[in-house]
């Protein structure tokens, strides 16, 4: 049992309590040696660069898009334009294609990733569930260039042959299926990001699942659960766990640059069909900075760059609250296997 | 056997061995068709090592039998495998019979799912579902299918309820979280959850040990209340327990069972030496 309950406090803790103002020298030299205060002192410092690199980032990117800020104001979230020539600048075909590549990436890599975790959690022996979990983690490591060139060379050839002529073919009545069948597009951009989060979900899923209480597991086995459904018992006391790793892999798959911007096409436009090229937003930031040449192409991009941050920052924030959520409930686990 | 040199002495006496093998044989049939659950050199092993060894047990039907002994000596291991509990352990290996109702459980092609569900188990922990209360003892009916309509399963979970000794406390508020309950309520809640599937055997793996006196002594009435209808092991460290609930008490020792007797005479003239050191509190 945990014991929850604070150690009481003294009667001069309390009274230093209700006093309730930051003592820095109590924080920085709570034993009164002079070796510890520099020793603390040296690591609350590097604390606080981290804190200070967050602050500078934002206010810095914020700073820079006031010029894209001032001649757009919200329009840049609405507009379909991109003309650095004409100096204007719309944000939408980028936003569309990282939230519609990323859903994809996700559509399609959810149910896998849970299979897998599920499978190593629940199923595999031992023996095979320690090596095939190492490999995940591996894959996960691989660098994103290294992605997209596999995705150039293997990936969209494959798709332009088999994959994309198929879906046209059966489910061309459907406007995502429509469109010329270049291998290159929003298609291709989807499953490389479904194949690089997958690794991530599939990681997460699994620490989530494997921190469920076994007593959870036995109480369903003793009432006569079968495999799926203690394994839906166990789903269930990891819901909140397994939504944030499944948004944890949606961060990575909005904010990913290289392997999309590889095999996506780079257009700025918004189409419904999924063969059609797209852009993200990480992906033009990593195209065109160094040719914005204008101010005013600088600050969009730079906006393009707060609003990237910006989501990715939340998203990941959720997501590691729902993981933690999941952890420390199961604290309290109990095999029950004593005497 | 006899051999061919043997004398016609050496012959009968041999016949008579075996009559009165056969004889021991079936009166053993004869206790084990008539017990609820009945062991028979049972090992079993974690691994390489012997938690377990050559265990044989009656245990009758409609009693409650007590399983006593120090920390590690093989009690909770045993009753887990009266409903195959350990095999969710991996590396664990069983050898021996465990009949219940003079079926072989280990036998292949046995339904692990059914037996379980004939077989039901409480453990030293509670271990609600994060759901509501009803839908807690529901689960087993659900799963198992055993109710028809939405009004045979809310009647089956009062009924459930009702026999654990809570429904007082929870009829107002079936739809609440099961994990807003207090320790001894979510115990009894798990009991409830045990009873819904209406199982003939009840395993009870230290059911009070985490629970205050008051919540320990309902837990105690309700095992003797539940007698009339079950068959219960239960498993327990304290003695006063064992005294207090169990018509039989059984003392394992070291992963070997001492002595099953009457809780009667287990309490004031144990049969051996080993177990009258043990209740006196000579070691343990």
């Amino acid at each position: 049992m945990r014991n929850l309950q604070p150690n009481a406090p003294t009667p001069a803790a309390a009274q230093g309590a209700s006093a309730r103002s930051w003592n820095w020298r109590r924080t920085l030299a709570p034993t009164g040696n002079t070796g510890d205060t520099v020793f603390r002192s040296i690591l609350f410092a590097c604390a606080f660069i981290l804190l200070l690199i967050v602050i500078i980032m934002i206010g810095a990117m914020a700073v820079n898009s006031l010029p894209s800020l001032r001649a757009f104001g919200f329009g840049f979230l609405t507009s379909q334009e991109w003309n650095p020539i004409a100096g204007k600048f719309g944000a939408l075909p980028f936003i569309y294609g990282t939230i519609l590549s990323s859903l994809l990436a996700l559509f399609i890599s959810v149910p896998l990733s849970l299979g897998i975790a599920i499978f190593l959690v629940e199923q595999a022996p031992r023996a095979l569930a320690r090596p095939v979990g190492f490999l995940v983690e591996l894959l996960a490591a691989i660098p994103s260039v290294v992605y997209g060139l596999w995705g150039i060379f293997v990936l969209a050839p494959a798709l332009r042959e088999t994959v994309e002529p198929s879906l046209a073919r059966w489910f061309g009545w459907l406007p995502f299926f429509q469109g010329n069948i270049t291998g290159i597009g929003l298609f291709t951009g989807g499953i490389i990001l479904a194949i690089m989060i997958t690794p991530i979900i599939t990681a997460v899923v699994r620490d989530v699942l494997a921190a469920v209480p076994v007593s959870q597991r036995e109480a369903a086995f003793a009432l006569g659960a079968t495999k799926w459904e203690t394994t839906r018992v166990v789903l269930t006391n990891g819901a909140a766990g397994i939504a944030g790793a499944i948004i944890l892999g949606l961060g990575r798959a909005i904010g990913e640059t290289m392997a999309v911007t590889m095999v996506i096409g780079n257009r700025a436009q918004i189409s419904a069909s999924l063969f059609e090229p797209s852009y993200t937003i990480a992906s033009v930031l990593a195209n065109e900075f160094t040719e914005a040449t204008g101010e005013l192409y600088l600050s969009a991009l730079i906006e393009l760059g707060l609003i990237l941050f910006l989501v990715t920052f939340t998203v990941n924030g959720v997501a590691r609250l729902l993981v933690w959520s999941v952890a420390h409930r199961a604290g309290g686990s109990s095999v029950g296997r004593a005497g | 056997m006899a051999t061919p040199t043997s004398t016609t002495a050496s012959v009968k006496s041999a016949t008579e061995t075996m009559q009165e093998r056969t004889r021991a044989f079936e009166n053993d049939r004869e206790s084990r068709v008539a017990a609820k659950v009945s062991v028979r050199e049972l090992d079993f092993f974690y691994g390489r090592a012997q938690a377990l060894h050559k265990i044989s047990l009656d245990v009758g039907s409609q009693i409650v039998m007590a399983f006593i002994g120090p920390s590690g000596c093989g009690k909770s291991t045993f009753l887990r495998t009266l409903n195959r509990m350990n095999d969710t352990i991996p590396g664990t290996r069983v050898e021996g019979s465990v009949q219940i109702d003079g079926q072989d459980i280990y036998a292949p092609g046995t339904d692990v799912v059914e037996l379980r569900r004939r077989v039901g188990m409480v453990f030293q922990k509670s271990n609600p579902f994060p759901k509501s209360i009803f839908d807690n003892v529901a689960y087993g009916l659900r799963i198992n299918k055993l109710t028809s309509s939405k009004t045979e399963l809310s009647d089956r979970v009062e009924e459930a309820l009702t026999n654990a000794a809570l429904w007082p406390e929870v009829k107002d508020r079936l739809k609440a979280s099961a994990l807003s309950l207090s320790g001894g309520q979510q115990q009894r809640l798990c009991i409830a959850r045990a009873l819904a599937v209406r199982p003939e055997v009840i395993l009870m793996d230290e059911p009070a040990s985490a629970l205050d006196p008051i919540a320990t002594q309902k837990i105690e009435e309700l095992i003797v209340e539940l007698k009339r209808q079950y068959t219960i092991v239960i498993v327990t460290h304290n003695m006063q327990q064992a005294a207090r609930v169990s018509d039989e008490t059984a003392f394992f020792w070291l992963g070997k069972l001492v002595e099953v007797n009457s809780t009667e005479q287990m309490f004031t003239n144990p049969n051996e030496k080993l177990t009258e050191d043990y209740i006196t509190g000579r070691f343990g």
